[in-house]
């Protein structure tokens, strides 16, 4: 029993870390889409802000300010999305392609000097806590953006839920005319959203590169922005079901690498297809009640606003 | 102040001018990259403008990469015409490699091949990418999944499927271990247009395709109802035009166009089965479809300039040093662009005080 604990409780810690980002990630985007906006650049935000939050802590060595250039990259490549579908009224789904390509080449371009210099790693033991005999190691011994983005859920599922603002964002979402005919801008609603949904996938942008690996590499992030997207399904837009979600998601990712390294003879490829294949039959399972998905999307997601022609 | 003025209709002039626009700003933007990057701004657009066009071969270089982009990007516009988001065709090019390329091994065993295998092998790659389309089509039909996010997850799942088969059952015995199949012996491989080049048939294929694709989209009537159900989704059911029938459809041909695409790769310029079969040609070919409006014909046109992007970034790289990466950063821009200058369709900009 004792041996099993020993290795449950790596594999669990690494399971936080590696549902960390998506978790990250998956809140910016419910955001934005709890505001009615769909945005599928969510791998190319990631990648910016990977690639700026690396360069850096690599020029700086703090992984502090590395997170905020992450945060900031992020934003400003939501920005430039916020701006064409916003103003330009561009297709959300065609726009959010054009920054996941974009930021996926760009990323790649500039981040080729920093391929081959890895970071230390680094995690935060806290005092007492981590020392409790299994629990500690699982759950107390990680980098402060863990505990940040719990946190962040917390405030989010008030927020969304019971504060007044909260209720504004989501009649943006819900039924962008009945907001702007009650006064609200529902355009700069959307911006704040998007905004906060660029910073979010910026952090976890930045996890991956400081933290989950630590390195930078040409598409490092592997799909993770888009299963991101699909966990804000998977969770029926709601905060603590993210948490739910990413943790299974990291739980498969982990497991994947742990059964590679029991030497499972089943060869690495297959192994490594799992988080995608399990991203494929939880959507189908989530999306086979139809009544689920439609009681909890907001009702005009992906759709444009124009004030001007309201 | 710049003002964005609603047209009274949407102009026609503009969706055919904006494509233009869009190239002509991603060049200009281009050469301010080249500047920053401390080239010279004249030398680095040649490469991208002048040195793939200046000979034969640099002619021929084109059609091949055209090929696979102009396969993929028919089956976007079908997709998207229909409102079918499917952004997967790079997994549908592997898995039509993989059928292919399965066939090609299983039947090639030295000097045999002609005419007949190599139609074998083409139809085994593209079913084996409409089988990868039917995954999509199959979840999006029985239980409502988002086709986007399927599609593109199916595009990682079928490039660790190639690895796994390049690295364990099909790899070559003779190849030091390399993740690669054998190199298919001369009777599979698709026949050259121009000798000594890779120019091969694949590129009368596509063309065809391409044909087919408007002939398809504007002369029949299966094609007036899948745009019809894009366009109008009440009108189509009231119509009784089957939504259904429209997802498999439009999936099953894109799943067909990138599949042959994946085996003009394998049979013809590549050879064998390596890790990476395309550079991306699956994506490349969304902007592709989006630039050339969603048309057969148009996207004849931009699939030159994409070619033309990912053959500058190679001589980008030998000529100037500069990353390959760079090709992606430009096609980025294309499409951002394109999305920005389709704004002038529905509106026009004036000055107001």
């Amino acid at each position: 029993m004792d041996t099993f604990l020993l290795l449950l409780a790596p594999a669990l810690a690494a399971t936080i870390n590696a549902g960390t980002p998506l978790m990250l990630a998956a809140f910016g985007l419910l955001v934005n889409e709890k505001a009615g906006v769909l945005n599928l650049g969510a791998e190319g935000m990631m990648l910016l802000a990977a690639i700026s939050g690396f360069a850096v802590t690599v020029g700086t060595g703090s992984a502090t300010l590395g997170f905020i250039a992450g945060a900031l990259g992020g934003m400003a490549a939501a920005a430039f999305f916020a701006v064409m579908v916003l103003w330009l009224n561009t297709n959300q789904y065609a726009t959010g392609l054009a920054l996941s390509i974009f930021g996926a080449g760009l990323s790649a371009f500039v981040g080729i000097p920093y391929t081959g210099i890895s970071l230390k790693s680094t995690s935060m033991a806290i005092p007492v806590l981590s020392k409790i005999p299994f629990v500690g190691p699982v759950l107390f011994n990680h980098h402060p953006m863990v505990y940040i983005a719990l946190v962040l859920c917390a405030t989010l599922a008030w927020f969304l839920n019971h504060s007044r603002t909260g209720l504004v964002l989501r009649a943006a979402g819900e039924s962008p005319e009945s907001a702007h005919a009650l006064g609200y801008n529902v355009r700069m609603i959307r911006l704040a959203a998007i905004l906060f949904g660029g910073a979010c996938c910026g952090l976890a942008g930045a996890y991956l590169a400081l933290v989950y690996t630590p390195l930078w590499q040409e598409g490092m992030t592997a799909g993770k922005g888009w299963i991101a997207l699909a966990l804000t399904t998977f969770a029926c837009w709601k905060p603590w079901r993210v948490v739910a979600g990413a943790l299974l998601f990291g739980g498969v990712t982990i497991l994947q690498l742990n059964l590679q390294g029991l030497g499972v003879a089943v060869p690495s490829q297959i192994m490594a297809m799992l988080p995608y294949v399990a991203t494929i039959v939880v959507l189908a399972l989530i999306s086979r009640n139809p009544d689920w998905i439609r009681l909890n999307i907001p009702a005009s997601l992906g759709k444009n606003f124009n004030p001007n022609s309201a | 102040m710049l003002k964005l003025e609603p047209r009274a209709a949407p102009s026609q002039l503009m969706s055919y001018l904006s494509p233009v626009l869009a190239v002509l700003l991603t060049t200009l933007c281009g050469a301010l990259l080249f500047a920053l990057l401390g080239k010279n701004p004249l030398a680095g657009l040649s490469v991208f403008f002048w040195e793939p066009i200046r000979n034969v071969r640099g002619w021929t270089e084109i059609g091949v990469k055209c090929t696979p982009l102009i396969l993929c990007a028919i089956g976007y516009a079908i997709c998207y015409r229909s409102s079918i988001m499917s952004i997967g065709a790079e997994g549908m090019l592997v898995a039509g490699a993989i059928g292919g390329g399965g066939m090609a091994l299983a039947l090639d065993h030295g000097n045999n091949g002609g005419a007949g295998a190599i139609a074998l092998v083409i139809v085994a790659g593209m079913l084996a990418g409409m089988a990868w389309a039917s995954i999509t089509a199959l979840l999006k039909d029985r239980f409502n999944t988002n086709e986007i996010l399927v599609s593109l997850m199916l595009v990682y799942v079928a490039q660790l499927l190639l690895g796994y088969l390049i690295t364990g059952p099909w790899r070559d015995p003779m190849g030091f271990n390399f993740p690669q199949s054998k190199m298919f012996s001369s009777g599979f491989l698709l026949p050259t247009l121009v000798p000594t080049t890779r120019l091969n048939l694949g590129f009368v294929f596509a063309v065809l395709a391409a044909l087919l694709g408007w002939v398809f989209l504007s002369r029949s009537f299966a094609g007036f109802r899948l745009q019809v159900g894009g366009m109008a989704p009440l009108a189509a059911r009231y119509a009784g035009f089957s939504q259904r029938k429209a997802l498999w459809t439009t999936l099953l041909i894109s799943g067909a166009a990138a599949g042959l695409a994946g085996v003009i790769e394998t049979i013809g310029p590549v050879g064998q089965l390596v890790l990476s079969m395309s550079p991306g040609y699956g994506f490349a070919a969304i902007i592709v479809a989006y630039v050339g409006r969603l048309h057969p014909i148009g996207i004849l046109f931009s699939s030159f300039i994409m070619a033309l992007f990912y053959i500058g970034g190679e001589l980008a790289q030998s000529r100037l040093g500069l990353p390959n990466a760079i090709t992606g950063v430009f096609q980025g821009m294309l499409l951002f662009f394109l999305l920005g200058a389709d704004v002038l369709i529905a509106y026009r900009i004036r000055w107001s005080k």
